[in-house]
This record gives C-alpha cells, structure tokens and sequence, in this order.
C-alpha cells in the first residue's frame, strides 16, 4: 500500500519496540540503531508489498530480524562488551544493585543460542502471540513454543539455580553468612 | 468437573530445570524490565527525521517545470 501518513504514523509508533528488540538482539546500542534504521529505510522502500490491515509490527519486526541475521552471520559479534555499551543505553541510572542484578541478567541472556533468545524475546518481552513469533522467524508454532521454554530453563539455570557459570551460589551463602553470622 | 486440582497442581511444581512458576515469572519480569527501559526513550530524533524525509508522496515535482503547460500550475 502507498505511504500514507497514517501508515507513517504507525511505523513511527514502532520505533521505540523495533529498539527494543534490537538491542535484545544485539547487546549493542549503536548496532541496534543502525539496524532500526536499515529496518525502516528497507520497509519505506518495500512499503508496496506491505499488505494493508495486517500486521505492521510483525512485518517489521520479521525485516529487523532478518537483517540482524545476515549482519550476525557476517560479523559473528566482533563486539563483545554488550553489557557496558547497553548500559550506556539507559536514560537513568538504576541503583547499584538493580544494576547488576541487571548485568547478570543481560549476561545470562547473551548466554543463549540465538534462536531461543529471538523467541524469548519475541514472546516474553515484545508480546507476540505464538503464531506472530513463529512468522517473523520463518518456522513452526510448536518449535517457537519449545525454543521459548528452553531459553527460560536455560535462564533460570544460568540466574537462580545450582550450577551458574559465573556466580556460584556458594559464594553467595558464604558472603551472606560471613556478614551477618560471625 | 475432573482433575482440577491435580492439574493446578501440576502447574507448581518445578519443571526440568527447575522452572517453577515462581522463577518463570521472575525471568518474565526482568526480561520485560530490559525491554521497556528501552521502549520508554521514545522514538530518538534521528528516525523522526528519517521517516518524514522519506515520506513525500506528492512533493516530489518540483521538476514539472520543463513542459510548456502552464495550466497545471493554477492547481494549488
């Protein structure tokens, strides 16, 4: 359909999740605006085959993603400090502990294969249904169900069970007690 | 009428992995927390631009001068 400025105004509408969703994907605030912005110029361009009444997120959210892959797969992520060019992303501050709860959290997140980190996002952040998630990344409903599930067991044993690579909770405890117990 | 109670229950227990509701919603809630942080900056300059400089459907002739109709000018 041709550019109308409602259509524009919803596209615009978009921007602020597009973001979102990129710098899940990337870990990296510059590459995700870069990428928000090839995301629009390629929509403007093809604006023509966006069929009207149906999903606009979706089918922006599907040109991102692929445009994220063909990036990924040629840079492989030479850009490996992710957590501190994100936090520099952030308008205000989180206190400190809420900052490395945070950090942990993005690090855990960075942890997971990137098809169960696509869908997690996908339906755990941005809201899609099911069904939304599994056209933008080209397979089927069942599959985006179980690569979600297995992006939260992955997280939940990477945050708050036994086996965390990077904290383990027995210094945790034992910090814990060192303080209060005596 | 069935089950129900078996079913709910079902529902908390820990699953493989050790996802238990509980733990399911708090990964939910961070993940959202990332992710909205981000929405809530808004649409940044830049892409505002981007977009209303792209968008000019019906302003592009200025080069329709080169004809010699002049009746199409009296339009606006």
């Amino acid at each position: 359909m041709p550019l109308t400025d409602s259509l524009r105004d919803d596209i615009l509408a978009t921007v602020p999740s597009l973001r979102a969703f990129a710098i899940s994907l990337s870990g990296n605030a510059d590459r995700a605006d870069d990428l928000v912005q090839e995301t629009l110029l390629r929509a403007l361009a093809n604006i023509d085959s966006f069929q009207p009444g149906s999903n606009l997120p979706a089918w922006l959210f599907t040109i991102l993603r692929n445009l994220f892959r063909s990036d990924y797969r040629k840079r492989r992520r030479e850009v490996e400090d992710a957590e501190g060019n994100y936090a520099k992303t952030l308008k205000t501050q989180p206190a400190q502990n809420a900052h490395l709860e945070f950090e942990e959290f993005r690090a855990a997140l960075d942890k997971l294969p990137q098809d169960q980190r696509e869908a997690l996002i996908l339906v755990g952040a941005s809201g899609f249904s099911y069904e939304d998630a599994a056209s933008i990344c080209g397979c089927a409903v069942g599959t985006i169900k179980s690569r979600v599930n297995r992006a939260r067991s992955k997280l939940a044993a990477l945050l708050y069970v036994d086996g965390a690579e990077d904290f383990g909770p027995d210094d945790t405890v034992r910090a814990v007690m060192g303080g209060s117990g005596g | 009428m069935k089950d129900l109670k078996s079913q709910a229950s079902k529902n908390t227990t820990p699953g493989k992995g050790g996802l238990t509701p509980e733990i399911q919603s708090r990964i939910g809630h961070q993940l959202r927390a990332m992710y909205d942080d981000v929405v809530r900056q808004g649409v940044p300059d830049r892409f505002a631009e981007l977009i209303k400089k792209l968008d000019a459907p019906g302003r592009t002739p200025q080069v329709e001068n080169d004809g010699g109709s002049n009746d199409n000018n009296g339009r606006d």
